[in-house]
């Protein structure tokens, strides 16, 4: 995997919380559901998941994707799979076959939602 | 009667257009009970539809029999049953090529396929509309009504309780019209252990199973995210296996000497798949609580799943709708460096000015930059100046043909009257196609009744 620059490097535990892209600490899968695409987010190592479960909220999601879906987004708990999932309403230009993107079947918006920053407290191991 | 300890499944199909090896192998490559196929998405049963109307002995997925001719002699040989959703519109005709090729293969008298039908109600829609059913979009509360003219395939999803009815009169081929992916999976197991058409827990516990392996490789190493580099042999991957207890856990796993990998992660990936409320996971045979299961590797490239729990099902089947919306066409232009992504900028603005000054009225046109904001839009940030391409993907789409056909004529003269370094238009003019959109609805149980039949070779 890619990572970028520096500063979102994955690392040891410095003293001071530090941004960290979503990708070092989930991975995702996507798919649709007519003009809904569902991201669901899964932490690499449980001890991640109440960190995602703090950081990434639907609001906090809803601002992540502004301007590429029209509808609300909501979001389910999986504590037994360390994983949320969240339904991204608007999110696939009509859905299925009416739409004229790429994406039409949301089946990337998963890597979108991992390029996310969220804040990891000083003490916490990445990687 | 002594219940069996496992059931083994195989998932051999996760769409129909998968890898044509994938049933061969999960046949030769060790033992299996049952071969789970899966061939329709939504937009299948409208393309069989317009088949059928042309060819009253077509409709269904025909790649099945030739597939059924290469597999058959080990499957009478060995005993395996297959369950798979081949028959699409027309199950009877998808059978009875089925039977022929038994025949053929001199298997007769060995070879009892089951059809399951009783799904379409293309034919029932307007009597079902006059009795007060509205079969309103579920995702947008409209009324059939404002589609109703236009409607080209109506089918209600069937759950395994006619697969089972076709297992029990002994088909040793199940072929079936629009019966849930998951169904196709929880029939075998219903079959084999016998479970109560309430025992939630069980029916949810193989529905699980059905979930997971109802998209072929795609819970074994296939599209997985997670180390995707390191997974190993996938020009060969193998497909998943479901190792069926009778108290409902069960073992997904794969055979030995295949690509691929088994893993919490790569099984935890494909639950995920599609999801909506996890504790509401709504099929004909019951409704399955994802927030239950528990995972645990037991061994490579073996991930027990365990501790899933259902409810009762609810009084409605989904039915699948299609109709037809109007017409798109996508066109692509490819711009080199230096300042590809300037040129293809200006390429969109010359043609949506022609397209304006043409008066061509359009519905939604898109305009995605490939390489620089396709699939992740806003979020990738602004692209390098040293972009090596950039590739322009113009698309429209209209109720009318004549605007979306005028639209294919005017990307190829930008080759010559916009601006350079173009490239990549080899395909020819774009293609105008036919939008057949997809309706979801809900139609109470009692109005479908489902069909099984069986047919000798």
């Amino acid at each position: 995997m890619s990572l970028k620059g520096p500063r979102k490097q994955a690392g040891r535990g410095s003293a001071r919380p530090r941004r960290v892209q979503l990708v070092h600490l989930a991975h995702a899968r996507s798919g649709d559901k007519g003009d809904t695409a569902n991201v669901g987010l899964i932490a690499r190592k449980p001890e991640y998941y109440p960190l995602l479960k703090r950081a990434v909220t639907a609001a906090r999601v809803a601002r992540h994707f502004r301007g590429m879906i029209t509808g609300p987004v909501e979001r389910y708990e999986l504590p037994n799979l360390h994983a949320l999932n969240f339904l991204l309403h608007g999110a696939l230009g009509g859905g299925g076959t009416l739409s004229l993107q790429t994406d039409a079947q949301g089946k990337v918006f998963s890597t979108a939602l991992l390029r996310m920053d969220v804040t990891v407290p000083g003490r916490m191991r990445v990687g | 009667m002594t219940s069996p300890t496992t059931v083994r499944i195989a998932s051999g199909q996760g769409f129909w257009g998968d890898w044509l090896e994938a049933p061969v192998r999960q046949v030769e490559g060790g033992p299996i009970d049952y071969l789970m196929m899966d061939y329709l998405a939504e937009v299948t049963m409208s393309i069989m539809q317009k088949q059928r109307a042309r060819d009253s002995a077509l409709g269904y997925a025909k790649d099945f029999v030739p597939l059924m001719q290469r597999l058959l002699p080990r499957l009478v040989e060995r005993g395996i049953r297959v369950t798979a959703n081949a028959g699409g519109v027309n199950p009877g005709a998808c059978a009875r090529a089925v039977v022929d090729t038994a025949r053929d293969l001199g298997l007769a008298g060995r070879v009892r396929v089951g059809v399951v039908g009783g799904d379409d109600i293309l034919d029932r829609l307007d009597e079902l509309l006059a009795r007060g059913h509205r079969l309103e979009n579920m995702d947008t509360g409209a009324s059939l009504e404002a589609v109703r003219e236009h409607v080209q395939s109506a089918n209600a999803y069937l759950g395994a309780g006619p697969v089972l009815a076709a297992l029990q009169q002994d088909a040793l081929i199940v072929v079936t019209g629009r019966v849930t992916d998951t169904g196709l999976t929880l029939a075998p197991m219903l079959h084999a252990f016998g479970w109560a058409a309430d025992d939630w827990d069980r029916l949810a516990a193989g529905t699980v199973a059905g979930h997971i392996i109802e998209c072929g490789a795609q819970c074994t190493g296939g599209n997985c995210l997670l180390d995707w580099e390191r997974i190993e042999g996938m020009a060969d991957p193998g497909y998943p296996i479901i190792e069926a207890c009778p108290d409902g856990s069960f073992v997904v796993t794969k055979h030995p000497d295949t690509g691929g990998i088994v893993s919490v992660p790569s099984v935890t990936e494909q639950l995920v798949y599609e999801m909506g409320d996890p504790r509401n996971y709504i099929t004909p045979d019951c409704i399955a609580d994802f927030t239950t299961i528990r995972l645990e590797q037991a061994g490579p490239n073996r991930v027990r799943v365990s501790g899933v729990r259902g409810r009762p099902a609810t009084e409605f089947l989904k039915v699948s709708i299609s109709y037809h919306h109007g017409y798109k066409a996508v066109g692509t232009l490819v711009y080199a460096w230096p300042d590809a992504y300037a040129k293809a900028q200006k390429a969109d603005r010359i043609l949506r000015e022609r397209l304006d000054r043409l008066g061509l009225r359009f519905e939604k046109t898109l305009t995605e930059f490939v390489g620089v904001n396709a699939t992740h839009g806003p979020l990738a940030g602004a692209p390098s100046a040293d972009l090596p391409e950039v590739q322009l993907r113009v698309g429209v789409r209209a109720r009318e043909r004549p605007p979306v056909e005028r639209f294919t004529r005017e990307i190829a003269p930008l080759i010559l009257n916009g601006p350079p370094s173009v490239t990549g238009f080899a395909g020819g003019r774009p293609k105008v196609e036919e939008i057949v959109a997809y309706w979801p609805a809900l139609v109470p149980k009692s109005e479908i009744r489902p069909t099984v039949e069986m047919l000798d070779a």
